[in-house]
Parts: structure tokens; sequence; C-alpha cells
């Protein structure tokens, strides 16, 4: 037994609101899973009673619904329909704006976020996912970094696998094993649920010594342990096979493409759900006066056409080119890019594409019916 | 803007409409006075009697040419104006009285008027673009407040206008909404149609029922099956595509494979 799973601790749901106050008292936004809109969101959090308590979801490609548990568990859904993405990189964002007079120009940069941020119940999925950000964006923009300079995380096992879930295929989950301050497993099996508690930081340490604690039991230690395996048996999902990359680079003119883009809304939906799409464009704008100036930023999408504008037109005018491009920029380029892939196998792109086109059905199409 | 300069005169034209878009102006309302100081506004039916003839910088053009007079006075319009912009769904596809290019004219006006003869009406509604050049379409049913003046400013400086032409689930996502579609089984035309309203109807948990009309990238023929998988049938989809941007072509052609 390694030296973590001896410190394994307990908590009930009062402990558990104490680390919510404890938090609190610290000066961070709590942000975590809640019930908005018929969908478990990620949003502030006043207490333990805004959590999705006794609720779950049911996904599948192009469904979400939710649905009543029959226990009173508060995280025992899979993943909320928007990920953290949001919270670090947000949809919109100013960048800077100017004033423009007879004699004068005076251009200012907007302030960065100075605010502590704690993400309660976040997956496996989504940690690797925001590592993933991290790679791309923490050296390269300012504002992202600002945001993520004081962030304490409270990670959730996953032991509620949807079925667009394939983190297991990624690597990615369901158990957390790295980037979280603490990380709970909650135990179902009693009710209220109680959770298996463990640190990995001394922020974490010092917030596990301020809330009450008891020692785990070798039995509470063995049910965390096979809800997990359990969890990564119940993937609704696979991504199918190895090399992904190499397979995805002999298939560039694959009929599949075809078939996918008829289907394609070019609606977005995917990149905007996926917790690791980055890119943005950026705007610039001027009053009636002409002179308040402003530049900002927001998210695009590899589905518009602007994305790949250059003069004279688009290069992908095609939703076949751009289906090509998130599929092959997530699962092949990436790697080469940022030294890991794109995809963390969380699912949304396959739940909320509106027509339910499902990223590990399109490659292993690819790859059944492949260029040798 | 130069003191020493004219302020560029504005003219604001209405043609089969219902003033709603014209009313969109006045809503800018914290900017009223920015707008008064950037622009000479030379005719204005809905603020002011005083028709002002000559030249326009700019004309904002609302509804849809639907008479022979109208068809006419568009052409006037045009050569008074530097450049013209349209405004909604009427000056830029028609509108909901282009549902008359769907049926015969002829059964419409002896079903409304005791004297049908005496009315002088085409037998279509068609958007301004038909009729002239124009600079600029702005969609909507209205137009969005913010995106009109987003358009008077780009066009005061010179330079683009931001106004996105890619779908309206990019914005609904960006506001955070839960996807009406997706989550609640609803029929909504948000992924074939162009964003700019600010994702209102999902705001309120019903679908989009297309007033921006089509998205640049629009695949209705895909959305339909989903559509019919939720349980719309024909006739259903055939009214889902048949509203204010019934005759813009992408809305045209998918409720006439469900008219057949
Ligand atoms: S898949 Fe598309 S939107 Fe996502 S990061 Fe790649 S290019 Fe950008
Ligand atoms: S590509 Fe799809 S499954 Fe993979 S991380 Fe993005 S949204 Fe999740
Ligand atoms: S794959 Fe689905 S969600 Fe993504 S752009 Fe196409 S239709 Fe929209």
């Amino acid at each position: 037994m390694s030296s973590q799973m001896n410190s394994a601790h307990v908590i009930d749901v009062t402990g558990f609101n104490h680390l919510l106050g404890w938090l609190g008292e610290r000066g961070y936004r709590i942000v975590g899973p809640t019930v908005r809109d018929g969908a478990i969101a990620y949003d502030d959090l006043a207490g333990a009673g805004d959590l999705p308590r006794g609720w779950t979801d049911e996904q599948a490609p192009g469904h979400y619904r939710l649905r009543r548990r029959n226990d009173t568990a508060l995280f025992g859904y899979a993943v909320g329909a928007h990920s953290y993405k949001r919270f670090f990189h947000p949809p919109w964002e100013a960048l800077w704006h100017a004033r423009r007079e007879p004699e004068t120009l005076q251009a200012q940069d907007e302030p960065s976020s100075t605010q502590r941020l704690a993400l309660i119940g976040v997956r496996a999925c989504e940690i690797r996912a925001i590592a993933i950000q991290d790679r791309v964006l923490l050296e390269r923009d300012p504002q992202y970094r600002a945001r993520r300079a004081e962030v304490f995380i409270v990670a959730v096992n996953c032991t509620t696998p949807s079925g667009t879930c394939f983190c297991a295929s990624m690597q990615a989950g369901p158990q957390v094993s790295t980037g979280f301050d603490v990380v709970l497993t909650e135990l179902c099996s009693a009710d209220p649920p109680v959770f298996v508690v463990r640190v990995a930081t001394a922020a974490g340490r010092e917030a596990l010594t301020a809330i009450t604690h008891r020692a785990a039991t070798e039995t509470e230690m063995a049910v965390a342990e096979s809800a997990l395996r359990y969890a990564a048996e119940h993937m609704g999902r696979q991504m199918p096979g190895a090399d992904l990359a190499p397979l995805l680079r002999r298939n560039l003119e694959h009929p599949r493409w075809n078939a996918v883009a008829e289907r394609c809304l070019a609606c977005g939906n995917c990149t905007a759900v996926c917790p690791t799409c980055f890119c943005t464009t950026v705007e610039d704008t001027s009053d009636l006066s002409g002179r308040a100036l402003s530049r900002s930023r927001r998210w695009d999408s590899c589905f518009t056409a602007e994305f790949s504008y250059v003069h004279g037109g688009s290069v992908r005018p095609s939703t076949r080119a751009r289906y090509r491009q998130w599929m092959t920029h997530k699962l092949a380029t990436w790697p080469e890019q940022f030294g890991t892939s794109g995809c963390v196998g969380c699912g949304r792109c396959i739940t909320w594409c509106p027509v339910g086109i499902d990223i590990t059905e399109e490659l292993a199409a690819l790859g059944a019916d492949s260029a040798a | 803007m130069d003191p020493g300069r004219r302020k560029p005169r504005l003219a604001v034209w209405k043609f089969a409409s219902c003033d709603g878009c014209q009313l969109s102006l006045l809503e800018c309302e914290p900017d009223l006075l920015a707008l008064a100081a950037a622009l000479d506004v030379a005719f204005f039916p809905e603020v002011s009697d005083r028709p002002i003839r000559g030249r326009y910088e700019l004309s904002l053009v609302e509804g849809s040419i639907s008479t022979p007079e109208d068809a006419e006075r568009i052409r006037a319009v045009r050569r008074r104006s530097r450049h013209l912009v349209t405004l909604g769904a009427c000056a830029t596809a028609g509108g909901i009285q282009a549902l008359r290019n769907f049926a015969a004219i002829r059964e419409f006006t002896a079903a409304v008027y005791a004297q049908p003869a005496y009315i002088g009406t085409l037998g279509t509604s068609t958007p301004i673009a038909t009729h002239v050049a124009v600079d600029f379409e702005l969609r909507g049913c209205p137009v969005n407040p913010r995106q009109l003046q987003e358009v008077l400013s780009a066009l005061l400086a010179g330079r683009p206008p931001v106004v996105p032409r890619h779908s309206l689930c990019s914005e609904c996502k960006s506001l955070g909404h839960t996807c009406v579609l997706v989550a609640g089984g609803q029929a909504c035309l948000g992924p074939v149609t162009q964003a700019g309203c600010g994702a209102i109807c999902p705001a309120y948990r019903r679908g989009c029922y297309g007033c921006f009309g089509p998205q640049q990238s629009a695949n209705p023929v895909s959305l339909s099956g989903t559509l019919t998988a939720l349980g719309l049938n024909r006739q259903d989809l055939l009214r889902l595509y048949r509203t204010f941007n019934a005759a813009a072509p992408v809305f045209r052609a998918e409720s006439e494979r469900h008219a057949q």
C-alpha cells in the first residue's frame, strides 16, 4: 500500500460543507456543479446545498436528460454540460481600450483577474483538460495565467460515467492521479454519502486539518477502489486503438469525411463544449464618436468560415474540410504541437452535437475501412 | 470627426414592414445623443415629419418590396444614397409577408378586401437586394440594437462591421445556456440560424425560430432529420422554416422539401 493510500481520511456532508466554508473564508470564489436549466452546470456555489444532490445525467449522442437517483449522492453524475474552461479562458473578454483625442491616443490594457478560484467536483478528464490548456495558453496568454494563478482544486473521482464517456481509453480517467489539492471519492453505499479524502498539496493538507475528519477504514478504501474499477469498466464508449495520428494521416481523402459532412451542421457546439479547444478571434471596434476604441477576444471555432479566412477567401470552405480539421487537430496534429492528445474522452462533443456525431464512431469508421 | 466637416446625413426609409427595426434605432437609447452628434438624421418617419430631399451618406432601409410603386421608390433611394444598409428580415429576406410567394396573391386579396380590383400589389415580397445593390444586410426580426449601433459606428469609421455570420449555437454556448434541443427535446433552429439576437429564446427555455435567417454554412436537411426523430412531422417542419425568413433561399428550399 502506497503512503498516499495510508493517508486516506473520511469526511461526511457536514465536513464537506466546512471545506466550502474554509475556502470561502480565504477569499476563494467557489465554483462547482449545480442544477440549472435542466442540466448540471458549473456555477457559483453558496454551499453544499447548491450541489446536484440526488441527480444524475443521462447522456447519449445528441441527448441529455437529468434523472433522479434513488439516493442523495452529491456527485452522482458524469460531467457538467460546460467544462471549467470558461472560468480560465472565457467566451468573451476585453483586452484593451483606447481613447482618441485630437492630439493624443491613449491605450490601456484591461486589468487581469486577481480572484482566487476554488473548483469543486473536478473530474479526472477535466484535470487533464486543464493541464492541456495550460500547455497551450499559460506561456502565451497573461490573462489566462492570471486566472490560473490562485486555484484550489477539489477533485472528485468519477464513479458514474455516462453513455458518452471514454476517458479510460484516453488514459485520462476515471481516477484522478494528479493536478489537485484534495481528491474525494464519494461512497454512495452510505446515505447520506461519505467521502474518502486524500490530499496532495500543503494547501490541501491545511484544509483537511481545519475540518472534521477521521481515518478511512480498510473497507471504505476497498469500496472506493471498487467504485473506480466499476467506472473504468462502464465507459459508454471507447476510442479505438492506438496510433491515431498515422491512421488519420493515411485517410485524409476517405469517403467517410463526405458522409459526416452531410450530417454535420457546422454549428460549432462541439468546439464550444470541448474542454481543450482554445481557438479565439480578435475583434476591434470603435464607438459612434470614433473616439473610444476597444479590442476584445471571443471563442472561435474551426467550423466557421471566417476561422480560415485569408486574403481572397476561406481555406476551408466546406464542412467536410472543417470537420476533418477538427478531428485531425484533436487526435493527430495536437500531439505534434503540444505533446498530448487534444481529447480527454469527456464525451461532451458527442452529447451536445445536435445531430449526435460521435468522434469515436467516426474514427472507428476510418479505421475499419482504411486506406492501408 | 473633423469639426469643420458637415455631419454625414442619415436617412431611414420604410417599405413593407412593421416599423420594429426602425424602433430598434430608438432603443439605442443611452447613445441617441452620440448618434445625433455623429449623424444628421435627415428623414426618419418615426420621429420627424419633415422629410429632407437631397443626397444621403447612409440610407437605412426597412421593409420588403411588395408593390410596383415600392419597386420604383427603392431605385430612387439607391440613387440618393452613398451607402445603403438594409435592416431586418423584411428588407433582407422578404419578411413574413413573403409567405405570399408560396401561393397565388389573388386568393389572398379576394379573401381580405371587398374590392380586390383596387389593390395594387406584386405577387411576391422580395428583399431590397433583389432590386438594387446593398452595401450591408443587417439580419433580425427585429434587428438587435447593439448590432445596429455597431454597423453605424463601423460605417462612420470606415471599417467592416463586427457582425459574425456563424450559428446561433456559438452565441448560446458562450452565454452558458443549456441546449433546449439536446437537453429538452425541443425543436430549435439555432444550428442553422445566424447569431446576433443574444440567444433570447433559448435563454427563456424555448427553441429558436430563426428570425436572424440562415447562418453562413446552414445544413437544414440534417437538422430536419434530427427534428423528425424528435417527433416533428412534415407539416411541422414546413411551418418551422416558413416564418420571417421563409423566402431566404436556404430556408425556402428546406420548407419546399416538406411541402411535396
Ligand atoms: S479542434 Fe478546432 S477549435 Fe478546437 S483547438 Fe483545434 S482548430 Fe481550434
Ligand atoms: S474532443 Fe470531445 S470527448 Fe474529446 S475532450 Fe473534446 S469534447 Fe471531450
Ligand atoms: S460535429 Fe456536431 S456539434 Fe460539431 S459542428 Fe458538426 S453538427 Fe455541430
